[in-house]
Order: C-alpha cells, then sequence, then structure tokens
C-alpha cells in the first residue's frame, strides 16, 4: 500500500531518560478508562532516599552518628552495611579516603604502581598481594557468582599483575563452596608464574576436612604449594552479629574463624591425612595460638579418642604450621609475646606481614625491634622463612640494590 | 634555650598544620583556633606521621544517671590529634596518647611574638 504522507516516528534514545516518557502508555490507558472520573489511591510507593542522604544526615540527632554516616553514606558498604564498614573510622585512617586521590602514571597497572610504591617506603622486597572486597565472596548466596567472580578474578591477577610484576606474588582465592570448580581453579593456574599457593577465606562456612576437598590437598601436597587461610569479616555470623562496634566484631571475628578451622583440621587429623602440605593461618595476630594450643593439648589428653587420628599433641602439629605475624598483639604483653614466639616456633615458622593498606598493617620494624629476638631470627621472620616456603629464589629488590650500592 | 622563628602568625590558618625541618626533628607547627601547638612529626606507636593526620573531638558514650546509654557526643574542650596510621589518638593540650600518658608526643613550647611564631628548643 502505498504511503501517502510521512509517518511520524522517534528514535529510541538510550542516553536519556524521563518518567513522563517511560509512562506514556500509561496515560494512554489513564484516558481510556476514564481515570479522572473517581479517586485512586496508592499505598505503597517509592522513593530512593539514598539520592537524599546528604540532607537527611542532617536530621540524625546524635553528632558522632551524624559525622560518621556522613563519611560512609548509605546503602552498600556504607553505614548500614555490616558494622558500618567502620575500617577507617570516619576518616582518621586517612589512606583510606586518600586513595581516591592519588594519581598513578598510565604504566604500569595502577595497582601495581601502588603496591610498588609502599613495599619501596618499607623495605619490603617481594609481597603477596590479596584482594580485600572478595574476602567476603564467600557470604554470597550464588555459587555460579562465587565461582565465576573467583576465576575471572585469578585470571586477571595472573595475567595483567603476576606476569607484569615479579615482586608480587599471590596465593590464589578458592570459591571452596564448589570443591570441584576449586580443584579446576588449581589446575588451571597452579604453573602460572607468581603463584605461590592458594588461600581459602577463612570465613566460609564450609568444613574444610570433608572429603571432598581430599583432591585439592593432595594436589597442593604434591606440587608442594601451600594452602593459605586468611581471615576475614564474619559476615553474617549469627554469633559475631552480637557484637554492635567494628572493634568487637574485629578483634573477636579475625582470629574465630582461624580457631575454628585450625580445631577441626587438626581434630580431622588432616596434618596425617595430608603431611606434606603445608599450611598458613593468615591476619588473625598471634594471641589466639598459645590459647588454642593450651586448649586443644587439654582437651585432647581427656578425649584422645575423640581424634583418633593424631599421633601426637595438636600443639605440636600447630608448631610445624606457619602463621602470620599482623597484626602483633604489642600493648601491655611484653612477657606474653615472648612466650608466644616460643610457643610458635617464631624464627623458623612465623611470617612477616603488613596487611597494607589496612588499618591495623604493621612495618617490619614490629618484628625488627623485638627485643628477644637476634638478628638472623629477625631476618628469617622478615624474609628467609618465606623465601624458603615460596620456594623463591634468593635476592633483593633492584630498588635495594641500587641504593646498597650508592652507599658504598 | 634557643627560639627559632618558624612561621608568620597568619601563615598557618585555623585547623591547619605546617611541617617545618629543624635539624634531624620534623615539627608539626599546629594552630586550633587561637592556640598553637608545637610536636614532633613522630608517633610512639610505629612511628607514623601523627600530627599529619586528621584532628578529631573526644567521642564520648552518654550514659544516664540509671546507667542507660543514650547516645554519643564530642567533647570539643578535648581535641585528638589523631595519627594517619593506625588511629592511635594523643590530646592537643599536651600530646598524651588519650588511654596511655606514658605514651607521647614530643612536645616543643612555641609562642608567638611582634606577628611571628618561634619554636623553644
Amino acid at each position: 500500500m502505498p504511503v501517502d504522507k510521512p509517518l511520524s516516528f522517534r528514535d529510541v534514545d538510550g542516553d536519556h531518560f524521563d518518567t513522563e516518557s517511560l509512562l506514556r502508555n500509561a496515560v494512554h490507558q489513564r484516558e481510556k478508562n476514564g481515570y479522572d472520573d473517581f479517586l485512586i489511591i496508592d499505598v505503597d510507593s517509592h522513593h530512593y532516599e539514598n539520592e537524599a542522604f546528604k540532607e537527611i544526615s542532617d536530621y540524625i540527632r546524635d553528632p558522632v552518628l551524624r559525622h560518621e554516616a556522613k563519611y560512609q553514606g548509605t546503602g552498600h558498604g556504607g553505614i548500614t552495611s555490616e558494622l558500618g564498614n567502620y575500617q577507617s573510622m570516619a576518616g582518621r585512617v586517612t589512606r583510606y579516603p586518600g586513595r581516591r586521590k592519588e594519581k598513578t602514571p598510565p604504566n604500569p597497572h595502577r595497582d601495581i604502581t601502588l603496591m610498588l610504591r609502599w613495599m619501596y617506603a618499607m623495605g619490603v622486597d617481594i609481597a603477596c598481594m590479596f584482594p580485600t572486597p572478595m574476602l567476603n565472596l564467600a557470604s554470597c548466596n550464588r555459587m555460579d557468582v562465587q565461582v565465576g567472580l573467583a576465576t575471572a578474578y585469578n585470571a586477571w591477577l595472573c595475567e595483567r599483575i603476576l606476569q607484569e610484576e615479579k615482586r608480587i606474588k599471590s596465593m590464589l582465592y578458592l570459591p571452596m563452596h564448589d570443591p570441584a570448580a576449586s580443584l579446576q581453579i588449581v589446575k588451571e593456574f597452579i604453573d602460572k608464574p607468581g603463584v605461590i599457593g592458594f588461600m581459602v577465606t577463612a570465613p566460609h562456612y564450609a568444613t574444610f576436612y570433608d572429603n571432598n576437598y581430599a583432591l585439592i590437598y593432595s594436589m597442593l601436597q604434591e606440587r608442594g604449594l601451600p594452602l593459605a587461610f586468611h581471615a576475614g569479616f564474619p559476615s553474617g555470623d549469627p554469633g559475631l552479629k552480637l557484637t554492635n562496634r567494628f572493634i568487637g566484631m574485629h578483634a573477636l571475628g579475625f582470629p574465630w574463624f582461624n580457631m575454628l578451622h585450625m580445631t577441626n583440621w587438626l581434630m580431622n587429623g588432616m596434618p596425617e591425612r595430608f603431611p606434606r602440605l603445608q599450611t598458613i593461618w593468615i591476619e588473625s595476630g598471634l594471641a589466639w595460638i598459645p590459647f588454642l594450643m593450651q586448649r586443644l593439648d587439654n582437651e585432647f589428653m581427656m578425649r584422645s579418642s575423640d581424634a583418633p587420628l593424631l599421633k601426637k599433641l595438636p600443639s605440636e602439629y600447630m608448631r610445624e604450621m606457619f602463621f602470620s605475624s599482623q597484626p602483633m598483639e604489642k600493648v601491655n604483653n611484653k612477657r606474653a609475646l615472648e612466650v608466644t614466639f616460643e610457643m610458635i616456633k617464631a624464627p623458623t615458622q612465623l611470617l612477616y606481614s603488613s596487611d597494607y593498606p589496612h588499618w591495623d598493617m604493621d612495618l617490619p620494624s614490629t618484628i625488627f625491634d623485638l627485643p628477644f629476638l637476634n638478628r638472623k631470627e629477625k631476618i628469617n621472620i622478615l624474609g628467609e622463612n618465606a623465601r624458603k616456603l615460596f620456594h623463591l629464589a634468593p635476592g633483593l629488590s633492584d630498588s635495594k640494590m641500587q641504593r646498597r650500592t650508592h652507599k658504598k | 634555650m634557643t627560639e627559632i622563628q618558624v612561621a608568620q602568625i597568619d601563615d598557618i590558618a585555623d585547623g591547619g598544620t605546617r611541617l617545618v625541618q629543624v635539624g634531624d626533628l620534623e615539627i608539626a607547627i599546629i594552630r586550633q583556633g587561637l592556640s598553637y601547638f608545637a610536636y614532633q612529626n613522630v608517633c610512639p606507636h610505629q612511628g607514623g606521621p601523627a600530627c599529619e593526620g586528621i584532628r578529631m573531638p573526644a567521642v564520648e558514650d552518654v550514659i544516664d544517671e540509671h546507667g542507660i546509654f543514650t547516645g554519643q557526643r564530642f567533647n570539643d574542650a578535648d581535641v585528638h590529634i589523631v595519627c594517619p596510621w593506625h588511629g592511635y589518638e594523643f590530646h592537643l593540650a599536651d600530646g598524651c596518647n588519650v588511654i596511655n600518658r606514658s605514651l607521647k608526643l614530643r612536645k616543643f613550647d612555641v609562642f608567638s611574638r611582634n606577628g611571628s611564631l618561634y619554636l623553644s628548643m
């Protein structure tokens, strides 16, 4: 049929949006159905108050809460999220808000530049780099997201960071709610440059002694790579939700899950089932270790049939494991700290860690300044223990070598 | 005692901090309102640049006469220097840590004369 006159038209414009345009067809219904002739009341509608949160927070009566709310914002990651993501104490730890302002050149990758800057300042030659928000990935309800994101992150990390900068290493994240996927990740990435082990985040609601994980542990054992248990936020844990302040959640939650997994690991005889698998227990501090050694030894002597695989005391197995040093508890406890170092065989088993850039980071001086260690023991803890564990080549960073040459 | 001129009165805005190098010492000259304070810019905790952080009034939990928690408030009469590395807090007035007074920022006397600020060392 021929067209007599041009048709009116409009092109869909994805760059603009307005409510009236979206609801044009509702206007047609309004006209067609004669809604102008009677009352309509809608008893449930919404706005996004987070978009007005700057104004709303002015009305918070508690001045301290108001300050926090203004700093944190609302919504995901804001003051209404679990414990308000209060790591930075409303901006007191300035590297949190300051991070956005830090400039980096286009190359190398920004993450590499930021890492190398603090490593240079602290005198760190090699750093094992972990993600931050992904430490909570295990709390995601969707397994496809856990596995998909873990695999993507590991692939990105290996290709864009570890391959590009040999001073940065990592122990790759395993989505342990899916043992098969975790095994696949180990197989796929175990030979990638810079991969020095694999990591599970401790706030996994998973029973790591389960047979489903045996193939993973066997493979790591055969290949001589360690398995790390990394502390993290106890998202959604019913007990720890009873803490109403960040300090309580962090003081308890960060050691708690490592204590839990360590207890299960020992009581299910995992060091006997996988005798050559090295484990590392990360970011729970050190004070929990003597407690657990004493507690488990005492209980085990009374209930040895509860853990029939063990051939020696739990503490003796723990003394063969590795622990990262941060956050080292150093306030008002000199003797306790020294005893802790003895109990964990620190000169061979302790691995220095900074946890930079997190709020409770430790400088190398936390080890170097300890009066009860000799120089060799300090050097072991600061680097040699890790070098041997991860089979790293000896040698200092280029910047250190240059400074040493210059000093001569 | 040696007097070292470090700035003009108006060089440092209210709430501002100027860092001056005096020999091997980096000293922060802090202005809060009409008052000036001077501390070495080294935290006794792990050596952080304590004076380069933010300053915050002390936070207080407000408990009523029945022991009931009613909220929190700031005590503007007690401003704290907060070390940016780990959040250790020190009273602006005397440089002592708010929990352990034996942990201190090294304090220097600062005074004004004829529109200039001086350190007394």
